[in-house]
């Protein structure tokens, strides 16, 4: 009796396994061969592999039409942050896992670019774009998208309090300021890493031990990531945070339009910004190097370029994409954001990251 | 003497014809993505060159490194021993009514992203918090709370496996011959538990010593622990040589650990009688246990408390919107797919992850219990023993990249297969698996199978009718804790996951990873329904029991 009704019930599970189990999935979501479009491109066709980071994200629609025009079907293959893409396409540059590679930024691009890991490819660039182009790696890789970190200020926070809000890196180590501000730190967080080259770029390479120094003496807060400053510490993040200066975007303004109002919370200080440049390249090796050039020349079209925004949280490069409404009330863009070369940060980025924390955890 | 010895060849054929498959696939997914990145670090150029992997473990920042690692690992295990085992005791020995909800409650922890939960953390911690007063946002205090948070339900669950099939006659007749309820424990129960105490504890270290999110989260910038080192010299720095002197570091502090806990966990009678025992009423000298149970409840809950009241917090007042978005793809479609069907991708993840546990961990078990008739023998099975631990002691930043470099030719091309996923979130349940069901394994007295055998039961049946029955509970507890460990799995599955099919955990990394309005709520109300679905079926699995085939 037990026994038969063990066996029913081993039955009973492996019958569940096989129905839950991504194997069994696997066959009925298999993706359907896509109808063959009248007018597609009759060379084209097969698979074509976009390596890229966790945040890359476009809307469907998009997908779906680059792959009835073109004739390729696209597959994404998004996991980790940018670092981990730059390190991946590093480690793998002899075989790649994809055919064309997306997210590799300014902060990380030489380094990619010395291993070799991408084919010369220079599309026409929309009108724009060339500012934004390398000045070593401009023939292989091509800019996407743009978006600045700069120091943001809870201006509803500062009127309350009566107090003139800062607008300078210089006013943030300003005692009147003294408690109130949040970053995340260089060695975890990207733009954490993107602040600190801020002020290595706005105080030279001598001089940013000491504006840190004197940061750290004004009591700002360090924290892990962008998340944990943004929803955690920030006075408008939703949380219970204290503090109304933040490390964050650009764009972040446009996220903090109550409804109804016209004007956002929270504001942008343009002097503070670092500029991160995303690029696209084909993959050395690919084993659709044309499909790989076909996803890049698609990524620089009007539709997608457009869709950036809300999808990804980034700026276009084309000056003839649309941006959304709020984003062009609430969002501006620096016109001269602080600058430092890609070779200089790769040349040393390992001893500013050692002399930050020495600074940080003295 | 021929026959002796004809017996003995056939004992270890069927040794090794069983730990093959095991060994095989760990060897695969495991020791060959490993070496070949700390290959990496040794060839920097193709030449051998191990220069520059001595010269990292010179560094002042590595002894400071390995130093936190090592203290705050060992102050979190052993605090959620000791949180833990008056609840291991509470939960699973007494008849408390709602036991098996508040078992499960306390896997949620468990699942629940590190993200996330360092913000709960630190909204109770932090500087306008209720316990800011404490000063204890970014200091190893905090650290240490949230290792423990996460971790104490190995220990209860462990122990309380173990503790639910001991044979309680021994203690009652200590007691009736005047032992007092401390001294019953002290001299019979505990010795009895050591090895599931020690098991549980050697994998709650390994899992505290390899925490990543929590100690960032949780720690700020100011502390790094081995793993979080590795991860910054690998992707931000690319010093393979330094990565790789790290998990050289790293291996031999876990493979010393876990020597030590075999020969910790080794009793002089591992044949203890088992049986299944029904559990009883409260007692007055249980007191105590059960009021501890109750503070580790309420410690644990007040965390989980303020996610889900975050969760219910929407622009105006409070409201479900955050959970009804989660059948949206978010605020201007900011997500993929929308959190129910992430969902969907997260249990079928979890269901296969969880099979492949407990079938290699089963053959493990069987494997390392079985009693040895020589030295030889018996070092074999405690080397793989040791060897199936190893997953939970190893980087999972080396284990990621590892599986890029090595496994990218055929015959072993699998950096994109679907199945990457599961592996991986089984070999990190193996450990817990085997840790859960070895103490009751080795506690069936050898001779009921023979007596079996003689009595002309095949080895499977045998199988069948002396190990199941005792088996079947830890089985259970264990299938428990393989589903949490999946359904909460980040690191490897972020650094694996297709996007066209990401798990709750990383729908919720991405919702908290940027601005708006509704993001931060959703990602919350996501943790809260990842944490209920967890509890469900683990609920749901505990219900699947054999009928009661009493004591012995």
């Amino acid at each position: 009796m037990t026994t038969r009704l063990r066996a029913r019930m081993f039955a009973a599970t492996a019958l569940l396994v096989t129905g839950c189990s991504t194997m069994g999935g696997e066959t009925a979501e298999a993706p359907e061969p896509s109808p063959s479009t009248p007018g597609a491109a009759e060379e084209a066709g097969g698979e074509v592999v976009l390596v890229t980071h966790e945040s890359f994200h476009l809307p469907e629609k998009l997908v779906k039409a680059f792959e009835s025009e073109s004739g390729y079907d696209l597959t994404t293959r998004a996991a980790g942050d940018a670092g981990t893409l730059a390190a991946k396409l590093s480690l793998t540059a002899d075989n790649p896992t994809g055919d064309v590679a997306f997210g590799i930024d300014n902060t990380f691009a030489s380094r990619p670019l010395d291993e070799d890991v991408f084919d010369a490819f220079s599309p026409t660039l929309p009108e724009g774009a060339e500012d934004h182009v390398l000045e070593e790696g401009a023939d292989r890789l091509t800019p996407i998208d743009t978006g600045s970190v700069c120091v943001n200020i809870d201006r509803t926070w500062f009127e309350e309090e009566g107090l003139e809000p800062p607008r300078t890196l210089d006013d943030l180590v300003d005692p009147a300021y003294k408690g109130l501000f949040v970053t995340p730190g260089a060695p975890t967080s990207s733009p954490g890493m993107a602040f600190l080259l801020a002020t290595v770029a706005e105080y030279g390479e001598d001089g940013w031990h000491d504006y840190w120094a004197d940061l750290i003496a004004n009591d700002v807060k360090i924290v892990d990531g962008w998340e944990d400053a943004y929803y955690g510490d920030f006075t408008q993040g939703g949380g219970k945070g204290t503090r109304p200066i933040v490390l964050s975007y650009d764009s972040s303004p446009a996220f903090t339009v109550p409804e109804g109002a016209d004007e956002s919370t929270t504001e942008a200080l343009l002097d503070t910004c670092f500029r991160q440049v995303e690029y696209a390249g084909v993959l050395a090796g690919a084993d659709n190097p044309v499909g790989g050039q076909a996803v890049i020349e698609w990524l620089l079209t009007d539709e997608v370029q457009s869709a950036l925004p809300t999808s990804m949280y980034v700026f276009p490069v084309s000056a003839t994409a649309t941006i959304p409404d709020d984003w062009a009330k609430h969002a501006e863009q620096p016109t001269e954001p602080l600058e430092v070369s890609p070779e200089d940060i790769a040349a040393h980025r390992e001893e500013w990251l050692t002399e930050w924390q020495d600074i940080t955890t003295r | 003497m021929a026959g002796h010895h004809h017996a003995l060849t056939r004992r270890l054929l069927t040794l090794a014809g069983l730990a093959v498959g095991p060994v095989l696939v760990l060897g695969v997914f495991f020791v060959l993505p490993v070496s070949g990145m700390v290959a990496l670090g040794f060839w920097p150029d193709g030449a051998f060159d191990p220069g520059g992997v001595l010269e990292v473990l010179a560094r002042p920042r590595v002894h400071r490194v390995a130093w936190f690692t090592v203290w705050s690992a060992s102050a979190a295990t052993l605090l959620s021993v000791v949180l833990g085992m008056p609840a291991a005791f509470a939960l699973h020995r007494l008849a408390i009514p709602g036991r098996r909800l508040v078992r499960a409650a306390l896997l949620v922890p468990f699942v629940l992203p590190t993200v996330v939960v360092g913000v709960a953390f630190r909204e109770l911690l932090g500087e306008s918090g209720p316990l800011g007063f404490l000063g204890l946002d970014g200091t190893p205090v905090a650290i240490i709370a949230g290792l423990v948070f996460f971790n104490v339900a190995v220990v209860v669950r462990a122990v309380g496996a173990a503790w639910e099939s001991l044979d309680p006659r021994p203690g009652e007749a200590a007691a009736a011959l005047g032992a007092t309820p401390w001294q019953v424990f002290r001299t019979v129960t505990l010795p009895a538990l050591r090895p599931a105490v020690v098991g549980a504890a050697s994998v709650v270290f390994l899992f505290c010593a390899t925490a990543f999110g929590i100690v960032l989260t949780l720690g700020g910038v100011r502390y790094a622990t081995v793993e979080t080192e590795i991860y910054l010299l690998t992707t931000t720095l690319f010093d393979l040589q330094a990565a790789a002197a790290l998990s050289v570091l790293q291996l031999l502090v876990v493979t010393v650990l876990l020597a030590l806990a075999a020969r910790l966990r080794a009793v002089p009678d591992p044949s203890a009688h088992r049986a299944v025992v029904r559990a009883r009423g409260v007692r007055v000298p249980d007191v105590p246990a059960v009021a501890a149970t109750g503070v580790l409840l309420l410690a644990v809950a007040a965390p989980i408390a303020t996610l889900v009241a975050g969760s219910l917090q929407t622009t105006e007042g409070w409201g479900l919107d955050n959970y009804r978005a989660l059948t949206t793809t978010g605020d201007d479609g900011a997500l993929l797919v929308p959190v129910t069907e992430a969902l969907v991708t997260s249990l079928r993840t979890a269901v296969d992850a969880t099979w492949m546990a407990l079938l290699f961990g089963l053959v493990v078990g069987i494997v390392v219990t079985r009693r040895s008739h020589t030295r030889t023998e018996r070092r074999v099975r405690s080397v793989l023993d040791g060897f199936f631990m190893l997953p939970l002691g190893v980087s999972a930043v080396t284990l990621g990249f590892g599986f890029l470099i090595t496994l990218d030719r055929p015959p072993v091309d699998l950096r994109d297969s679907a199945l990457l996923v599961p592996i991986a979130q089984a070999l990190v349940a193996l450990p817990l698996v085997v840790r859960t069901i070895v103490p009751v394994l080795a506690g069936i007295d050898d001779r009921q199978r023979q007596a079996a055998a003689s009595l002309g039961a095949t080895p499977w049946r045998a199988l069948l009718t002396v190990d199941l029955p005792a088996l079947w509970k830890p089985l259970v507890a264990a299938s428990g804790f393989a589903f949490a460990v999946s359904l909460g799995e980040f690191g490897a599955t972020a650094f694996l996951a297709r996007d066209e099919r990401p798990t709750v955990p990383v729908v919720i990394f991405r919702l908290i990873g940027h601005p708006g309005e509704m993001n931060y709520g959703m990602a919350l109300a996501a943790s809260v329904v990842l944490a209920a679905a967890t509890a469900v079926v683990v609920l749901a699995v505990e219900r699947l029991r054999v009928p009661s085939v009493g004591a012995f």
